[in-house]
């Protein structure tokens, strides 16, 4: 007699943070085990999707349903006939007074039977105040609303073992504050102080000398990228370091009231909380320690998402992670996910009366995993299953030596310290291409050391806790049930085979969740820029856009201006002309390096009083003199493959117009910049617009976009410069060409596609960029 | 009294022969026993007083009347010469074709013929530079006519500038520079260095359109050219000379000037180029050390620039002038006087050393390309009768092919060995899938005729060059070269000389008999 899901017949069950690993999981259990049954979700709205439309695709499209869905198909009712029948999802949010429900949904409301609580931010570095709003604050709103609604439905919250913090020795299935390590703290006052906390930060993050010091970081990060985009970077450097404090506000909070994190501390408060306001409504209180992977159901190995212990195996797989802290004889209180939401299930169907206040859903007790056992089964695990390197090299796991957790991180800090040294003086240097990569690739490392070093801070309490968490309620709840119930609902942690666990269920499922290479040969990061190749090539793009320098040609404006300037000159002047170059070079170096469109600016006034005439017969020869000898044969080259694939190509540059002429039969489109001719046939010098440089460029393109009828995000752009990055956000299709080493590490963190081009090989390139010396007659022909 | 060419039989006291290697040379000792090295003849002795030459052929041409007969005011004069493709390596200045074109000129101008048009007649090669002009025809005619637009260089891509002028019984339509065919008289001034040209080859190519150059450059005639250096049993030449009779019976009227020069090549330094190597005395020897080594230190770049800017003591060996046809029987004969030494029976093996330039690069790089063309195409075709190497013999060549390319005059060869070397090196495929896109690519047909880029096509045509030679031999091997460049180019890599015998070994047996084409110099083997 399968009495769970008979007392859950006909009931109205609400769930919160069913879009979490443990509300999933829930969702399907009710949905399969107890068909009787019809369910609430509450869900916040996504920024751009609806609460409903996300219960369709980030829960019932889950995997977890897979064989719930498969179980109906050919049967009278389908997957989805049946959810849209027992299932109503309504738009809220925990973290709001109210749970920020509408009319609709207070109604919806007022008709549940049970509420389980299962929403919680579980990071376990949240910032302190999203930590308050939603751990603390969450259940007692929930209790609030029943009052409001005049409503008593049976609330069974999800909470945490480790509640009971940082303590050795057995930790019993009763309130914290009614323990004996009780400290009397004031929930209330902690709301109020996290409160005023984030305002503070808040404001002192807008202090003058915060603002500039991440202006600079911006601009370090960025270069010369242009003020739109810099005010962007500097936002979100300004919002990161807010949440920083927060994050560290509270961890030490936390720390000095004697819990690992913000986490555990706020679910205690939590608990303490709801049981002081939930007035007449029924609160169970259900606590498990660490959520793994299924053991049984739906199936085993089911996981979602990427959790605490997962990351730091695969770091250690990696080879990433050569130490991690923990007590060898300590006990790693694991629990899988389908234990967890059988438990809850079980008091939920037990209802007030019967189930427990408190229920641990722990295995340390009664089953326990030592720390030991596991590392050892995960190193033999992965000696005979390695992981492979990009070049298909197998990784040998590193012997475990339980070091102390100081260790551990002075180790990791000093290697994060090297890196970062290394990076900053590649970072000076004006390093571009395959030499630019390096320091991306110095840089993904560092971000891997911090990484490491981030989860020992965090999670190396947990492998330290020598806690042992008692299940007497859970099992005596256990007892009461039939072997149908127990069956279809199994809660019992002493059922779990840890050597079986581990080698059979958990790591073969996270291998599989973390995408990481498990075969030998070479990485296939030369197909990936062929698919990327092939995709900014694909017909369906429509336009192609093209900086100059440095993407299709090695040279600038110096050079040409050089180049024309000298053809001209007898030898003599020509060395006074080099000279005179080569001592101005560090200036205007400096001045470019500041602002380009003032450098194309003032750079350009030099042109002033030439005639017209001359430089048009001299750029013809310029084509060949200079642009196609320093052109990169393979930039060229693309430019043609996306006119031959429909493409309209543009070009964007901020040389001057007449300087460019000769690359017209390559492009539909040439936006350079533009100077003003006098009466007499000499140039003025001045532009007659902004030179088409850094954001100007995105928004050229934008308004081609527009007044031709195409969309940006079927655009490929081609720059080589940060300076570049507004353009490359633009488009849908950005190709990094010859990366300096700023864009070259933000290539490789977006997946964008890089090419190296090169000039073509064996040809000598003048040192210095000067015109031939042409005959005497020729130098002295006349124009105007 | 120069020394005719011979063929030496290899003994173990012949010491190791030279071989060029690009911008470098080698010396490789070749098996005993079996191999022979054709030594090309000493250069002939050149004519003393060329302006009293000159203008004895121009007073007393064959078959048609004297130049100054044919002058008169008010005529369309168009005078035509050959581009930088000729010679190889340049002339020292004067060029014969400045010499003949000035006492042409001097004659027009007592004439009191106004209208004179210059064109280079250049096909579908690169524009010439301004420095290439001045070389080839002196500062003052390129003054005189440079600034009224009176000089300029043929475009054949420009239809509005282009005519036909007939068909042949064959179909073939003659398309020629508008100017040329509505001219009263063409005078064409060249310089006939090999065998190969020269004739109606010179109106014919060099200023015609594309459509009309690819009815015989093309793998069909390429393939049946044997060989390009004797004209009577060339595909290519056949279909030219029919081109020509359209030309003469219904273009303009033609008045021929051929000079021949000797195989004189290289200036004192590079002495011991052309002696014979057991005849190199102790300076000889230090300096052909003291080149090599420093060749081998210097970059590339810096040993193509000295090479390219050595200029050849060329003496004139001959001038003829007249009706083109029987003009050109007559250089025709001072050629092979130059060239030909006989040589008995084929060989298994034919080895060459590939020398740092070819018709397509002066003053420019090498590229992978050109040394299919310059290896299959001009020193395998450097015979009369029958090919120096049996049907399925193998040729080992020497070059570093590395996969160098100039941007400049090369842009489509760049793209030809991307893309179409990638996708087949049969010459009759190329022709079919790939030829068409590149000879009507926007860019290149840009970059020809405003820059100095070879045509879109010309890189099929120098491969086609070669489709004789890729058919005939059973195996082409390159010593030193880029491997992967090598392989890409349909041909087997070897690193030594000592490796490629062993690996021809394959294909023509453990002894096989070996012959060596002594380059430099320039010679034609009569084989019989």
């Amino acid at each position: 007699m399968a009495v769970i899901a008979d007392r859950l017949g006909g009931r109205r069950i609400a769930v919160t943070g069913a879009t979490g690993f443990v509300g999933t999981a829930l969702v399907e259990r009710l949905l399969r085990g107890a068909p009787d049954c019809s369910l609430v979700l509450l869900v916040r709205d996504g920024r751009r999707t609806s609460a409903a439309r996300r219960t369709e695709r980030e829960i019932l499209a889950n995997d977890a349903f897979d064989r719930l869905r498969e179980s109906m198909a050919g049967g009278g009712e389908t997957f989805e006939e049946m959810c849209s029948r027992r299932i109503t999802t309504i738009s809220g949010d925990v973290g709001m007074d109210g749970l920020g429900l509408n009319d609709e949904g207070r109604e919806i409301m007022r008709t549940v039977d049970t509420i389980i609580h299962s929403a919680a931010t579980v990071s376990f570095d949240s910032p302190l105040d999203q930590a308050v709003e939603i751990n603390l604050l969450g259940p007692t709103r929930i209790a609030r609303l029943c009052h409001d609604l005049g409503i008593t439905p049976h609330l069974v919250a999800v909470s945490t073992c480790y509640v009971a913090g940082n303590r050795r020795g057995t930790a019993p299935e009763e309130l914290v504050s009614e323990g004996p390590f009780d400290i009397g703290l004031d929930w209330r006052r902690e709301v109020e102080s996290s409160r005023r906390l984030r305002g503070d930060t808040e404001a002192d993050s807008r202090r003058p000398e915060r603002l500039s010091e991440f202006r600079r970081r911006a601009r370090s990060e960025l270069g010369a990228a242009g003020a739109p985009a810099l005010a962007a970077k500097t936002e979100q450097i300004r919002e990161r370091w807010v949440r920083d404090q927060l994050v560290t506000a509270g961890r030490s909070r936390a720390a000095s009231v004697g819990w690992p994190d913000a986490y555990a501390f706020t679910k205690a408060l939590g608990e303490q909380a709801l049981v002081e306001s939930r007035g007449d409504v029924p609160v169970s209180i259900v606590r498990p320690s660490i959520i793994e992977s299924a053991w049984a159901e739906p199936r085993p190995g089911w996981i979602r998402g990427f959790r605490m212990a997962e990351p730091v195996i695969i770091s250690y797989a990696r080879g990433l992670l050569r130490e991690f802290p923990g007590v060898p004889e300590g006990t790693i209180d694991v629990i899988p996910v389908d234990l967890v939401v059988a438990a809850i299930i079980a008091v939920a169907a037990a209802g007030p009366e019967s189930a427990p206040f408190i229920s641990h859903v722990a295995s340390g007790g009664v089953n326990p995993l030592r720390y030991r056992t596991l590392v050892d089964h995960v190193s033999a695990w992965f000696t005979a299953h390695p992981l492979y390197d990009n070049e298909g090299q197998p990784i040998v796991v590193p012997e475990w030596r339980f070091p102390g957790r100081g260790k551990v991180q002075t180790q990791l800090s000093r290697a994060k310290t090297l890196i970062a040294r290394a990076e900053s003086v590649l970072q000076a240097l004006p390093l571009r291409g395959e030499r630019a990569e390096l320091s991306a690739t110095l840089e993904t490392r560092r971000m891997e050391v911090e990484r490491a070093l981030e989860y020992v801070e965090l999670y190396g309490l947990y492998t330290e806790c020598e806690a042992i968490y008692q299940v007497d309620n859970l099992l005596s709840l256990w007892e009461q049930l039939d072997d149908a119930d127990r069956n279809a609902f199994c809660f019992d942690p002493r059922v779990v085979d840890w050597s079986h666990y581990v080698n059979e269920i958990h790591l073969p499922s996270i291998i599989q969740h973390a995408r990481v290479k498990t075969t030998p040969g070479r990485s296939r990061t030369g197909d990936r820029s062929s698919r990327l190749r092939s995709q900014v090539l694909d017909a369906k793009r429509q336009v192609a856009a093209f900086d100059l320098e440095n993407t299709l040609i090695a040279s600038n404006v110096v050079e040409s201006y050089s180049w024309l300037a000298t053809r001209r000159l007898d030898p003599m002047e020509r060395l006074r002309y080099t000279a005179r170059t080569l001592a101005e070079t560090p200036g205007l170096l400096r001045m470019d390096r500041r602002d380009r469109t003032d450098f194309l600016r003032h750079f350009y006034r030099r042109y002033e009083d030439a005639p017209i005439e001359q430089i048009e017969t001299d750029v013809d020869a310029m084509l060949t003199g200079l642009i196609l000898r320093k052109s990169f044969p393979e930039g060229i080259r693309r430019v043609r493959e996306h006119r031959a694939a429909g493409h309209r190509t543009v070009l964007i540059t901020g040389a001057l117009e007449f300087n460019v002429a000769g690359l017209k039969p390559l492009f539909d489109e040439i936006v350079a910049a533009k100077m003003s001719v006098r009466a007499d046939g000499t140039l003025s010098g001045e532009m007659v617009a902004v030179p088409p440089t850094g954001e100007a460029r995105a928004q050229i393109l934008a308004d081609y976009c527009d007044a031709e009828g195409f969309r940006l995000d079927e655009c490929v752009a081609y720059a080589d410069s940060s300076s570049d990055l507004p353009l490359f956000e633009a488009v849908g299709f950005p190709v990094a060409v010859n990366p300096e080493t700023r864009l070259a590490a933000i290539a490789r963190k977006r997946g964008w596609l890089v090419e190296h081009w090169g000039t073509s090989r064996g040809f000598s390139k003048p040192l210095l960029p000067i015109g031939p010396v042409l005959s005497e007659a020729e130098r002295r022909r006349t124009f105007r | 009294m120069p020394r005719p060419g011979f063929v030496l039989d290899v003994d173990r006291s012949t010491p190791p022969m030279l071989f060029w290697h690009g911008e470098k040379f080698s010396l490789e000792r070749l098996p005993a026993d079996r191999s022979r090295v054709i030594y090309p003849p000493e250069p002939i002795a050149g004519i003393r007083d060329v302006s009293a030459a000159i203008d004895h052929a121009l007073e007393h041409p064959l078959d048609m009347d004297p130049l100054r007969a044919l002058l008169r005011p008010g005529m369309v004069l168009t005078i035509c010469f050959d581009d930088v493709s000729l010679s190889l390596p340049k002339m020292r200045r004067p060029d014969s074709r400045q010499r003949v074109i000035e006492a042409v000129l001097d004659l027009a101008a007592e004439a009191g013929v106004d209208d004179v048009h210059i064109i280079a007649a250049l096909g579908l090669h690169r524009r010439m530079h301004d420095h290439e002009l001045r070389h080839v025809l002196g500062d003052r005619i390129v003054d005189a006519f440079g600034p009224t637009g009176a000089l300029y260089q043929h475009d054949a891509e420009d239809y509005e500038n282009l005519t036909v002028v007939g068909t042949t019984d064959h179909g073939e339509v003659l398309e020629i520079n508008r100017r040329v065919a509505e001219s009263d008289l063409v005078v064409y001034a060249n310089v006939n260095q090999v065998a190969m040209d020269g004739g109606w080859k010179s109106l014919v190519t060099g200023v015609a359109s594309y459509r009309c150059l690819s009815h015989h450059h093309n793998p069909e005639s390429l393939r049946n050219t044997r060989s390009l250096m004797d004209r009577h049993h060339s595909a290519l030449h056949h279909s030219i000379w029919r081109l020509g009779a359209v030309l003469r019976d219904h273009g303009p009227k033609v008045f021929q000037i051929e000079t021949t020069i000797n195989t004189d090549a290289f200036p004192s330094p590079f002495d011991f180029l052309s002696r014979r190597e057991w005849e190199w005395t102790a300076r000889d020897r230090a300096t052909y050390l003291a080149t090599s080594k420093a060749l081998s230190r210097m970059p590339r770049s810096m040993a193509r620039k000295i090479f390219h800017s050595i200029e050849a003591p060329y003496a004139m060996t001959g001038i003829h002038a007249g009706f083109t046809e029987s003009v050109h029987e007559r250089t025709l004969a001072d050629v092979y006087q130059q060239h030909l030494v006989e040589v008995e029976g084929q060989t298994d093996i034919l080895t060459m050393g590939v020398p740092f330039i070819s018709p397509y690069n002066p003053d420019s790089i090498m590229n992978p390309i050109l040394v299919m063309c310059m290896g299959l195409g001009y020193m395998f075709n450097m015979y009369r009768g029958k090919p120096l190497v049996r049907e399925g013999g193998v040729v080992i060549m020497t070059h570093p092919t590395y996969r160098d390319f100039n941007p400049v005059h090369h842009p489509s060869y760049i793209d030809f060995f991307d893309e179409v070397l990638a996708d087949t090196t049969d010459p009759v495929v190329m022709s079919e899938k790939w030829e068409r896109k590149y000879a009507e690519d926007e860019w290149y047909r840009h970059l020809y005729r405003t820059g100095n880029a070879y045509h879109g096509v010309h890189p099929f045509y120098a491969w086609y060059w070669g489709a004789h030679g890729q058919q005939w031999a059973g195996r082409v091997i390159i010593v030193g070269g880029d491997a992967a460049t090598v392989r890409r180019l349909g041909f087997t890599p070897a690193s030594t000389m000592n490796d490629a015998l062993e690996l021809a070994s394959d294909v023509v047996g453990r002894s096989p008999t070996i012959t060596h084409l002594h380059v430099p110099s320039v010679l034609v083997a009569d084989v019989v």
